[in-house]
């Protein structure tokens, strides 16, 4: 059963000139992890502010458990935890300060949704009574989410959380949003690490303020238009260089060790025997599942 | 000699020690990765090897100057760019080039011609007059990087210059990287994203204020017996005894 529902959605700024966000629908199942995955710009904080009631689309609808974004913003506001990308806290308050603050204004205490947020508050005791404003990068992100959570909210809407965050650091909070869903919350959050989506239940694809693909992680990676082969060669720089003067060549983007190649025809062999007459005779090739940064660029590409 | 060269470099903030002797050397026209989770002493180490933060104790150069006593000279020599800030929003993509080229010093004759060839290497000829915030994040970053080394530096720092930019753009910025390597720059960046890690000739992870691993990412992969380097900075990373 879905609890967000978006319809036809259209934003734009600066008088129509930024187009934000273009015929945008999708549906987010109760109970649900659900990651919008896309780079800066790609209208990520415009869609979570508008399901968030804190921005009114141009065109279009949507409802949050049933209630209008637009008419019913009070209720939606009561059953929300927002977390914005921007660290929004107040950096005067102190750790506990600030906790009491939001389940105050929620009225609500810490100790009646404490076992929802007894995790996160563990590693924050230590420093309960330092001011927010000087906790470190990862502390703020699990204040916030402390915050967020703290009057128990049906729908939890993540703007970023991991950005800038280093790799361990963000596994670590996808395990903590892994426990939160267990407990029933649906959860909508947007990264612009394609990694991360394979921890959705589902994603949609987002660039330009257009949904590129939506599914889940599986369905989206099931199927590239060709077939994707990765390449590697002693001088990797030189081995780029050479691919890319293939004539049926589709696309070569460097992906960490090796480089991914899909080929017009796919025909790989014509490929092996142009790079032997370009003088790379060590190449070492293999056909590979798409992964979702694969899927990402073939469909960016399709857009333009 | 090398682009940078230090030995048991350290800072300490009262009873704190955020870099905890560093020996390391950078060599010219390397891609160097400088790795590390939040609150390992990367921005730190980073800052003094920029010039914006005198050691505690240790030494070094940078593009052959002394750390401990050449930080002008430093500054002067070296290109610099961060994700979280380049460029200035309110200037337009031409004022922005001559703007930073008027700061390192570059006669206005000659940084008139450079500046109209990196619009045009950049297809930015017909967005010069425009302001740099109407420019996708990707344009920006790569009209960053560019600006960044228009000074001819031996050595350039990028600090997470990919954070937040599409997957394309990511990698045409790499390219950039690539090309200005061949032309013999220096790079020492720092990145989150491990599949980047990939593409740096050598590799620094930093753990609580000591580089705890050094050297190419084939090297990392065999001695760490990992399949990539996101799974190294992982077996690493997770060592790790202080917070952030």
């Amino acid at each position: 059963m879905a609890i967000v529902e978006v319809k036809n959605i259209y934003k734009s700024y600066d008088k129509g000139k930024v187009k934000a966000l273009q015929d945008i629908s999708l549906s987010v199942d109760k109970g649900e992890l659900y990651g919008l995955i896309g780079p800066d710009g790609a209208g990520k904080t415009t869609l979570i502010r508008i399901i968030a009631s804190l921005l009114i689309a141009d065109s279009g609808s949507a409802t949050l458990a049933g209630f209008d974004v637009v008419t019913d913003y009070l209720q939606i506001r009561s059953i929300i935890g927002y977390m914005p990308g921007k660290f929004s806290l107040y950096q005067d308050l102190s750790v506990e300060e600030n906790l009491q603050f939001f389940a105050t204004v929620f009225n609500t205490t810490i100790k009646e949704n404490f076992e929802l947020i007894k995790d996160l508050y563990v590693q924050l005791e230590p420093f309960k009574s330092r001011r927010a404003g000087k906790l470190s990068g990862g502390m703020k992100q699990k204040l916030a989410l402390c915050c967020a959570l703290i009057h128990e909210p049906k729908v939890l809407l993540l703007d970023e959380p991991t950005t800038g965050v280093d790799p361990v650091s963000r596994k670590e909070f996808w395990e903590m949003l892994i426990k939160l869903k267990a407990k029933g919350i649906t959860i909508i959050v947007s990264t612009p690490y394609m990694d991360e989506a394979a921890m959705c239940d589902r994603i949609s694809l987002i660039q330009n303020g257009k949904i590129l693909e939506t599914g889940t992680p599986a369905a989206v990676t099931k199927y590239a238009a060709h077939k994707i082969y990765a390449v590697k060669a002693e001088s990797m720089y030189e081995l780029m260089k050479s691919i890319r003067l293939y004539p049926s060549l589709h696309s070569c983007y460097a992906f960490g060790d090796s480089h991914h190649v899909q080929l017009e025809d796919d025909d790989i062999a014509g490929l092996t025997g142009f790079l032997e007459q370009q003088g790379i005779n060590d190449t070492q090739i293999k056909e590979i599942a798409p992964g979702i940064e694969d899927i990402f660029m073939e469909k960016m590409n399709l857009a333009v | 000699m090398n682009a940078i060269e230090v030995k048991d470099l350290t800072k300490t903030f009262g009873a704190f020690t955020a870099v905890d002797h560093i020996t390391f050397d950078v060599k010219k026209g390397e891609i160097f990765g400088f790795l590390g989770a939040n609150g390992a002493g990367k921005t730190t180490a980073m800052r003094m090897l920029c010039g914006l933060l005198l050691p505690s104790s240790g030494s070094g150069t940078v593009a052959g100057y002394d750390i401990a006593t050449q930080s002008e000279d430093i500054k002067k020599n070296i290109g610099y760019m961060s994700q979280k800030f380049s460029l200035y929003n309110d200037l337009t993509v031409r004022e922005n080039i001559r703007f930073y080229g008027g700061l390192y010093d570059i006669p206005s004759k000659e940084l008139k011609l450079k500046s109209e060839a990196l619009l045009e290497r950049l297809g930015l000829t017909a967005y010069a007059n425009k302001l740099l915030s109407s420019l996708p994040l990707g344009w920006k970053q790569k009209l960053a990087f560019s600006v960044a080394i228009q000074h001819k530096p031996s050595i350039v720092f990028l600090d997470e210059p990919t954070g937040g930019v599409d997957p394309i753009t990511r990698r045409q910025f790499w390219d950039m990287i690539y090309e200005a390597s061949n032309d013999g720059l220096t790079v020492f960046a720092t990145t989150h994203y491990m599949d980047e890690a990939e593409y740096c000739h050598r590799v620094s992870i930093m753990v609580d204020g000591q580089i705890a691993a050094l050297d190419t990412p084939t090297a990392l992969k065999e001695k760490y017996e990992s399949k990539n380097m996101d799974e190294v900075f992982r077996k690493l990373a997770r060592k790790a005894v202080r917070g952030e």
